[in-house]
C-alpha cells in the first residue's frame, strides 16, 4: 500500500505552499484521483488523516474527486469510458486507443486555508 | 489573503523530477536502467540471475540492484552471476522511489555499467506509480499466476514497455492459456511485446538482455497507451535521444 507515501507527498506540498503563503491552518484540500492512478481513495483518506497529524494540515478535510478513465480511438476518433478493468480496444472499430483523455490524474487541485479564528478553535479542540 | 489557493500540482511531482534527473544522469554516462516489476514469487530473481550471467559471458558490463522489505537473499543469489550487485532493504516500504534509487547508486554504480537492472519490491500495485528513471519498464508474470493477472493489475501492465511471462516449463501443468493472457495484456496495453521465458529450462533466457541492449542502442521503446495522455504527445516521436525524457513526462 503506497497511499501513505502519497498522503505524505500531499502533506509536504501543502506545507510548502502554506509557508510560502503565510497560512497557519488548512480547512480543505481537493485532490483529483484518476481511475487508473493506482490509488485507492478510501485508503488515501485514511492515511491522509495520519499524515496530517501535527502539521499545519491537521483538522483539514480531504475531498477526493474521482476522474473516470476515457480514451480516444487512434483510428476512428471515437471516445469511450474504458471501464475497470480497462479495455483500450475501440468499441466501434478494430482500432485501439491512441491516448488516454483522462484517468491517470493524481493531482492536488486546490487548498482552502483556514480562517485564523477557525484554526485557533480547531487547535484548542485538538 | 485569498483563502483558496489553486495549487494544481501533481502529487508525485517530486518523484517525477528526481526520476527525470536520474534518467538524464544515467543517459549522460551511457547507462540504461531497466525497472523489473512483478508479484512476489513470479521468478524475477531466477530469470535475472541467468540474464546477468549471460551478460557477463558476453562481456557486457551490467549491474543489478535488488529491493526487498527484508533479507539479503536475492542479492546473494544474483551475486553468483559475478556482476556487481547491491541489496536495498526498504524497511517495510512497498516500492522504490527515484530519490532512494539515486542515493543507492551514488558511489556504487561502476562507471562502465551499460545496463542497470533494478529488481523492484515484489508488488504489482505500488511500484507502478513510481518512475525510477528507467529507460525500459518490464512487467513479469509467471504462468502459475493466472491469465487474468493483467486485468487485476491494469496500471502495472498498462505502463509496461515489455511483458515477460516466466516459468513456462510449468505452463502445461497449470493449463496456462497463453492466448487468453496475451489478449488480456493487449486489452490494457495494446501493442506491447509479450515474451516467454523459463529460467529452469533456459527457454527465452537472453531476450530481456537483448531487448535492453537494443533500447540502449537507440531502438524505439513501445510507448504504452496508458502513459500517453492528451496534451502530452511526443513532439519528436522518432527522436531516440529524447525518447526517454519524453517517456517520463508522459508518466507524470
Amino acid at each position: 500500500m503506497h497511499e501513505m507515501s502519497i498522503a505524505v507527498a500531499v502533506v509536504e506540498q501543502v506545507e510548502r505552499a502554506a509557508r510560502e503563503h503565510g497560512a497557519t491552518g488548512v480547512e480543505a484540500i481537493r485532490l483529483q484521483v484518476g481511475e487508473l492512478a493506482g490509488v485507492v481513495p478510501q485508503a488515501l483518506e485514511f492515511c491522509f488523516e495520519l499524515a496530517c497529524a501535527g502539521t499545519v494540515l491537521a483538522g483539514g478535510t480531504l475531498g477526493v474527486e474521482a476522474v473516470p478513465a476515457r480514451a480516444s480511438c487512434a483510428r476512428c476518433a471515437r471516445e469511450w469510458a474504458v471501464g475497470m478493468p480497462p479495455d483500450l480496444g475501440c468499441p466501434s472499430c478494430p482500432g485501439v486507443a491512441g491516448e488516454l483523455l483522462s484517468g491517470r490524474e493524481l493531482q492536488i487541485l486546490d487548498v482552502r486555508w483556514a480562517a485564523e479564528s477557525a484554526f485557533a478553535r480547531a487547535d484548542q479542540e485538538g | 489573503m485569498c483563502r483558496t489557493l489553486d495549487l494544481q500540482q501533481a502529487v508525485l511531482a517530486r518523484n517525477d523530477d528526481s526520476a527525470r534527473e536520474l534518467r538524464a544522469a544515467l543517459a549522460a554516462r551511457g547507462t540504461l536502467a531497466v525497472n523489473l516489476l512483478s508479484s512476489p514469487g513470479s521468478g524475477k530473481t531466477a530469470l535475472l540471475e541467468l540474464e546477468l550471467g549471460l551478460a557477463r559471458e558476453r562481456g557486457v558490463p551490467v549491474a543489478a540492484l535488488t529491493a526487498d522489505l527484508a533479507t539479503e537473499n536475492d542479492a546473494t543469489r544474483l551475486a553468483r552471476s559475478g556482476v556487481p550487485v547491491k541489496q536495498v532493504l526498504t524497511d517495510g516500504l512497498c516500492h522504490l522511489e527515484a530519490v532512494m534509487l539515486a542515493g543507492h547508486l551514488d558511489g556504487w554504480l561502476p562507471a562502465a555499467t551499460r545496463l542497470l537492472f533494478v529488481e523492484n519490491v515484489g508488488n504489482l500495485v505500488c511500484p507502478a506509480s513510481y518512475d525510477l528513471g528507467e529507460g525500459l519498464r518490464v512487467v513479469l508474470a509467471s504462468v502459475t499466476e493466472g491469465e487474468d493477472k493483467p486485468l487485476k493489475y491494469p496500471t502495472a501492465f498498462g505502463l509496461a514497455n515489455l511483458v515477460v511471462v516466466t516459468k513456462t516449463d510449468l505452463a502445461e501443468a497449470v493449463e496456462f492459456d497463453e492466448a487468453a493472457f496475451r489478449a488480456n495484456v493487449a486489452r490494457v496495453n495494446p501493442g506491447v511485446e509479450v515474451v516467454l521465458s523459463s529460467a529452469r529450462g533456459g527457454h527465452g533466457v537472453g531476450t530481456l538482455l537483448d531487448r535492453a541492449l537494443a533500447v540502449l542502442d537507440g531502438e524505439e521503446v513501445h510507448q504504452p497507451v496508458m502513459g500517453r495522455r492528451a496534451g502530452h504527445r511526443h513532439s519528436h516521436p522518432g527522436d531516440h535521444a529524447n525518447a526517454h525524457s519524453h517517456e517520463l513526462v508522459d508518466r507524470s
